[in-house]
């Protein structure tokens, strides 16, 4: 139990807060203890579980379930609309650290770098992202801990940005780098859903840096973690790259 | 005569029925195993972004912290929900549930409660369920349904936004799935006591008779 947490540390509270305080190999060994050795057991039913074959089994599950996902995945559902009353305020700031430590990114030195399987591989500075045509949604966002909120987002749809760069819609993924050390990846058909966006605008203001700043990509079909900020460039691969949270075990399509 | 009294006892024996069939005995420990891991997993999840102004103590969670806690929870979900069909299906088939369940008489269901907090309630033969058991064992069936219904809704409000709205929003879903569950470990509470008190049933439970 102690090998994670530090006696007298709230694990709730390193879970929210500061898990990407934590030095990756202990991150990675999250089954590891008493109690879930026990469930293991129990799952298995076998007495003695090696951790790391079950976990192994576990992260097979997790890509069976991608696979159920990517099935019950309906390309033409939009994600629910709400009017603007709705609008959380404020709505929340969430990252693995504090809204201080959120990059600071420069407008003037701001270049999305296009990559991967696209005809046109320059990169787009902020001028000429946000000459392209732009949209508005009011949706909800929904966080893997469990809670809500509902944001009013502005920008392009992801698929008419592809269709601009001549991305191969053939592929099997699109991959986001961001400003910070996180990353993730998403399904080319959840790439191309009409909801999915870059987004440069919250709430009708430019996206403020604790949103993203400049650009954020808006994923109303998929949970809050698999929606990147302060995305500097963008790859379209057939190459499966995970990202920040899904290597540690997060279940990596977590549609909804 | 001793000769003859052994394969006559054997021959007779499958004559007298089980009180629980093979397929309720495995499917209940099956069953109870999905449950156990569901929970404690769901606990833990919870933990994550609590709906009361409580978590549950790490100590009797599963999963050791958030991302193993939904591996187990969308793991455990398959077996509860393929176990819980096979289940029902067999339950509503064989005809089980209507000979062992029903009728369910509010005049009965008094009348035993009262005998059994008294001590005076017959568990003789277990192989016919009283009132009070009949009012839990379909209750459970119905909060069991729920509770995988409301999960489903929260899993996936925008592919299932139809079920999600049906049950008050994804807000409120939340809610449903954590009373749900609530319900089902005060269930699990009197289920075990019960047990323990009358050791028999769980024999039954096990071998049969």
């Amino acid at each position: 139990m102690n090998r994670r947490h530090p006696a007298g540390v709230d694990p709730k509270l390193l879970i929210k807060d500061a898990v990407g305080l934590l030095p990756d190999p202990a991150r990675r060994l999250f089954l590891r203890g008493g109690a879930s050795l026990g469930a293991l057991a129990l799952l298995s039913g076998c007495d003695i579980v090696d951790s790391t074959s079950a976990e192994r089994a576990l992260i097979r599950i997790s890509y069976f379930n991608d696979r159920v996902q990517g099935w019950l995945f309906n390309p033409n559902k939009l994600a629910p609309s709400y009017p603007e009353s709705a609008v959380t305020r404020p709505f929340p700031f969430n990252a693995y650290y504090p809204e201080d430590d959120a990059p600071e990114v420069e407008k003037e030195d701001y270049k999305l770098e296009v990559g991967g399987m696209v005809e046109n591989k320059k990169s787009w500075s902020l001028d000429e992202l946000y000459a392209l045509p732009q949209e508005t949604q009011i949706t909800r966002h929904i966080c893997v801990e469990g809670w809500s909120a509902i944001g009013k987002w502005t920008g392009t749809p992801l698929r008419e940005f592809l269709r601009r760069v001549g991305a191969d819609t053939r592929a099997k993924y699109v991959w986001f780098r961001c400003a910070d050390t996180y990353s993730t990846s998403i399904d080319m058909a959840s790439a191309l859903h009409p909801q999915t966006q870059i987004t440069f605008r919250f709430a009708g203001d430019i996206l403020p840096r604790k949103y993203g700043f400049p650009m954020k990509v808006r994923i109303p079909t998929k949970l809050g973690f698999k929606n990147p900020k302060h995305v500097m460039e963008l790859a379209v691969t057939d190459k499966y790259l995970g990202g920040y949270w899904e290597d540690q075990g997060y279940n990596w399509f977590s549609g909804v | 005569m001793s000769v003859d009294a052994i394969p006559h006892r054997i021959g007779t024996a499958p004559a007298e029925p089980a009180i629980h069939p093979l397929w309720v005995r495995i499917t209940h420990w099956i069953n109870a195993l999905a449950v156990m891991v569901m929970i404690g997993s769901g606990w833990e999840i919870y933990n994550a972004s609590p709906l009361f102004a409580f978590a549950f103590p790490p100590a009797i969670t599963l999963g050791r912290w958030l991302a193993g806690a939904l591996l187990l929870h969308f793991a455990a979900m398959w077996i509860l929900v393929l176990n819980g069909l096979v289940y029902l299906i067999l339950g509503i088939v064989t005809g089980r549930f209507r000979s062992k369940l029903f009728p369910i008489r509010a005049a009965a269901v008094l009348a035993d409660t009262r005998a059994a907090l008294t001590g005076r309630l017959s568990y003789d033969d277990l192989s016919v369920y009283n009132a009070v058991q009949r009012l839990f064992y379909s209750g459970v069936l119905v909060v069991g349904i729920v509770v995988v219904l409301s999960g489903v809704a929260i899993w996936k409000p925008v592919q299932f936004q139809e079920l999600t709205a049906l049950l008050g929003g994804y807000d409120t879903a939340r809610y449903v799935h954590f009373f749900a569950m609530a319900a089902i470990v005060a269930f699990l509470v009197i289920h075990v006591i019960m047990a323990l008190v009358v050791p028999k049933t769980m024999r039954a439970m096990i071998i049969g008779r």
